[in-house]
């Protein structure tokens, strides 16, 4: 572990390359965990099967991409497929729970996440793949640092990702109703919103940003079947860290949570990887705890 | 409590104590069934009684596991010799030695379970509902692939459980008495605990935490004192559970998130959370189920898990237990008053 | 001049940019029954929250029985003998009353060996049936709380707040939703929770009668700030009350 600090001491040029992978990831990270912070303030789901849309999307941009398409179209497709998924989704699953109390849409979503991780082993395997995009992979300061296009471009497509829901949250009468919503169900209701087609579109277009999130991870990273909650859980640490309906926050700690992965990665070594990320759950948690205790919210 | 009902508890009692001589092909699959009721009625602590959803409650199961094989070769070995030789070097126990570390292992896997869930508990008692469960699920996961990346302990590679000094016949009998009695213990205690003035505090925090606090209940040392008592149980199942199997691995044995950790909720959902008698029949149906039919799914079995959860969880929340309440609630000593419900 | 029990001096609380309550001062007199009215929204809720520990104040002090309280969280304040009913009822909804009742003991006295004990013993279940039936609940006993109707769950939880042994009750508008011929009878058990059990009430009341009968001193709020204190008679005839809050009457 320590030689591993003392490489980033001496080769300052390492930091760069860890710096530029992690924002990279981060940007997908923040991707999906905005996804859950709207269905968590809109509809006050916690959707546990969040990591899981994401994995989803990533293996129907990977497999186009083994039919010879370009993962690059898969993206959009992702982005359809998952809309689809998730309106079903809503509408087999979440509609019956979502005004149950939270242990129910919990144990529902944690239900879905086991069906959505088993069933993409079975049917693309328990390898781990990546989607081929075949850029090129550039080399700068004496080829110390490596960057994949790829990356550049995804990078630049989870911004004009991120630019087009907050548009779209702004501009559309969708995004209107479902902001109306989000502040007060029952009066969006009175004023003649339809919360149920509301509620529909929101869990869909969620799950539609995890398969963009997804695609884009396939083809940058690696995917697995049961990668799922590990992207579930950084998802929570996001949110958690940034609080919901704070965009700004959400992006700073999804780039800030990929950062800090690299450099646990890296200097603890890649099995700990999980671990890195269950860690800042936990020290998110504390950090929470000790906030709230001092807004008198716990006990003792 | 409930008193000794002999048309109910009779039953059992002859079942499991006959069950090993009666059929004994099938000793372990009826021991890996108390275990699995041990499981529902820990789990069901938590996440029936007191409403949190822990899904990572096999850490303690694990780290009983864990322990307890620490407790048992450290008395009369170096661990890390033993666990360097992984097997090689003949460690044999004479039978005073291995009965004694297998008391203190299981004594110590229980308790050091529950001072686990005590510390964890301040971290993750504050944080309610959602972060609960993806907190418990997380550290689950964790906990075993750090455990395979610590030599000491042996690693990924697992270490084996001290050799059982007499005929195999006799190991499976004599762990298959103690997890029927582990379970019988479980039971008794949470039967005891639900009628006690502990039993209220708990359903209190899980109708309405707020109000719980309002009213002054001290909810964290509820909560605290309600994740420990799991933890010990599982702590000790764990023990038995890997002397039974004599060997302990990280991923497949000592923390199997993705089997034992799922089928704790399964089968807690399916039998009715938040009863006594749920958990139970739901552990017994459900393993029942497994045992006939997980291999004719070929590997659907795990979709049909989460299925499983998904339906109980949307369609049929109350379990069998709580239907069987609404349909006969007389029987249960449950009163409906017939004007309020009429209209 | 009786004791004071609760002190607030210049509490004030915003939410983000709403000030709720701003630069409070005011005084509940020891075993007397005291009301806080005032428009909707004027910050009455916000206020008991402060003084029970649902949120930090922004400024000022918070004094139970001469105790800063202010930096304490609710179990603790609610153990010290300070309880509140919720404007929104909350009872524990899958529990039946008498169960209900059960875990209102007071929980200060409270060792640890107590948390182990029975449900009941036969002192507390007669103290149950007493209350059950002083709040006429008493038929309804092994009913799931859930299942009682609007009214008999306020009625509930108030009778679970006397199982509590509180020496004050903060009582968020008790009787908001209970009807007329039944209103009659809540003052009179009010009052007699006060009298006979000596426990200082502080009330929310929208209810003029309810409130002007019952109450020796009266504080009115406004837009978040002290408007007016003084006997029923003088708030109701209290120039800017009538303005703010009784003008519609
Ligand atoms: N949690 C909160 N977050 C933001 N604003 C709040 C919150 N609670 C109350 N407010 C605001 O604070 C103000 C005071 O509210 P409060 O509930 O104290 O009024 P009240 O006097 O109890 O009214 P009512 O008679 O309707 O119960 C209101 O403007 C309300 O919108
Ligand atoms: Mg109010």
């Amino acid at each position: 572990m320590w030689d591993n600090i003392s490489i980033l001491t001496a080769a300052p040029v390492f930091n760069i390359q860890l710096i530029l992978d992690g924002l990279f990831i981060g940007s997908t990270f923040a991707l999906a965990a905005y996804g859950l912070a709207l269905v968590w303030g809109v509809m006050n789901v916690k959707n546990l099967a969040q990591g899981d849309f994401v994995i989803m999307g990533g293996y129907v941009a990977w497999w186009l991409g083994k039919q010879g398409i370009h993962p690059l179209w898969g993206l959009p497709v992702s982005i359809v497929v998952m809309f689809v998924f998730g309106w079903v989704v809503y509408v087999t699953i979440i509609r019956r729970v979502i005004d149950k109390d939270m242990f129910t849409s919990l144990l529902a979503t944690f239900g879905l996440a086991i069906v959505l991780a088993q069933a993409l082993n079975l049917m693309f395997g328990p390898e781990v793949q990546t989607a081929e995009s075949d850029f090129a992979i550039r080399s700068y300061f004496d080829n110390s640092v490596t960057v994949a296009d790829i990356k550049l471009v995804a990078f630049g497509l989870c911004g004009v990702l991120a630019v087009a829901v907050v548009l779209f949250m702004k501009n559309s009468r969708m995004g209107q109703a479902i902001r109306a919503t989000a502040q007060d169900a029952r009066a969006a209701r009175v004023m003649g919103i339809d919360t149920d087609k509301v509620y529909a579109f929101t869990f869909s277009l969620n799950a539609a940003i995890c398969g963009a999130a997804g695609a884009l991870i396939s083809m940058i990273w690696v995917i697995q079947p049961f990668y799922g909650i590990g992207h579930s859980i950084r998802s929570f640490v996001i949110v958690t860290a940034a609080g919901f309906g704070n965009l700004g926050g959400v992006i700073m700690a999804g780039l800030g949570l990929g950062v800090m992965e690299q450099y646990g990665g890296f200097v603890l070594g890649a099995e700990f990887q999980q671990a890195c990320v269950v860690g800042l759950l936990v020290a998110v948690l504390i950090y929470r705890q000790l906030e709230m205790r001092r807004h008198r919210q716990v006990v003792q | 409590m409930e008193s000794f009902n002999p048309k109910l508890h009779l039953p059992i009692l002859i079942f499991g104590v006959a069950a090993p001589f009666v059929i004994p092909g099938v000793t372990i699959q009826i021991a890996v069934l108390w275990v699995m009721v041990l499981f529902a009625l820990t789990w069901d602590i938590m996440g029936g009684q007191m409403g949190y959803n822990s899904l990572g409650n096999i850490l303690f199961f694990g780290s009983g596991m864990y322990i307890s094989a620490l407790v048992q070769i450290s008395m009369f070995a170096n661990v890390s010799e033993y666990t360097a030789s992984s097997g090689a070097v003949d460690f044999t126990y004479t039978n005073s030695e291995y009965f004694w570390g297998l008391g203190w292992g299981i004594l110590a896997a229980g308790i050091g379970s529950a001072l686990l869930a005590a510390s964890l508990g301040w971290t993750l008692f504050g944080l309610r509902g959602p972060y609960f469960a993806i907190g418990t699920l997380g550290i689950a996961l964790t906990a075993g692939e750090l455990m395979g990346t610590w030599e000491w302990v042996g690693a990924g590679g697992g270490l084996a459980m001290p050799v059982y000094p007499g005929s195999a016949d006799g190991k499976s009998l004599m762990f298959y008495f103690m997890c029927f009695f582990a379970a019988i213990g479980t039971y008794l205690f949470c039967s005891w605990l639900y009628s006690t003035r502990f039993g209220l505090a708990i359903n209190a925090i899980r109708d309405d935490e707020q109000k719980a606090e309002a009213m002054g209940i001290h909810t964290l040392r509820y909560k605290t004192i309600a994740w420990s008592v799991s933890a010990f149980f599982l702590g000790i199942s764990g023990a038995l559970f890997g002397n039974m199997t004599g060997f302990v691995e990280p991923l497949e044995v000592a923390f199997p998130v993705a089997t034992f950790g799922i089928f704790m909720v399964a089968m807690s959902l399916l039998g009715g959370k938040g009863t006594l008698w749920g958990p139970i029949l739901g552990a017994v149906l459900f393993h029942i189920l497994k045992e006939f039919t997980w291999t004719y799914f070929l590997g659907w079995q795990w979709v049909a898990l989460g299925v499983l959860i998904i339906v109980n969880v949307v369609f049929f929340q109350q379990g069998i237990m709580g239907w069987l309440m609404e349909k006969f609630p007389e029987r249960f000593g449950i009163i409906v008053d017939k004007k309020e419900t009429a209209k | 001049m009786t004791d004071t029990v609760i002190e607030i001096s210049g509490v004030s609380k915003s939410y983000g940019g709403v000030v709720a309550n701003h630069n409070i001062s005011l005084k509940v007199p020891s075993g007397g029954i005291t009301g806080l009215i005032g428009p909707n929204g004027s910050g009455k809720t916000t206020l008991f929250n402060s003084i029970v520990g649902y949120h930090p104040i922004d400024e000022g002090s918070i004094k139970f029985k001469g105790e800063e309280i202010s930096s304490y969280r609710v179990p603790q304040i609610a153990r010290l003998g300070l309880l509140r009913t919720f404007q929104q009822t909350r009872i524990y909804s899958n529990m039946n009353c008498i169960d209900n009742m059960l875990i209102s003991i007071p929980h200060r006295k409270l060792g640890f060996a107590d948390m182990f004990k029975n449900r009941g013993d036969k002192e507390t279940m007669e103290e149950v049936d007493r209350l059950l039936d002083f709040v006429g609940l008493y038929e309804k006993r092994r009913l799931i709380s859930g299942d009682l109707s609007f009214g008999q769950q306020k009625l509930l939880e108030f009778a679970m707040a006397l199982m509590n042994r509180p020496e004050v009750l903060l009582l968020d508008e008790p009787t908001a939703g209970i009807n007329p011929t039944l209103i009659n009878g809540l003052i009179d058990r009010l009052r007699r929770a006060n009298e006979e059990l000596g426990i200082t009430l502080f009330v929310i009341e929208h209810n003029m009668r309810v409130i002007m009968n019952m109450a020796q001193s009266i504080y009115c709020l406004a837009h978040g700030e002290l408007l007016a204190h003084g006997t029923p008679d003088e708030v109701q005839n209290d120039q800017r009350v009538i303005d703010a809050y009784l003008g519609a009457h």
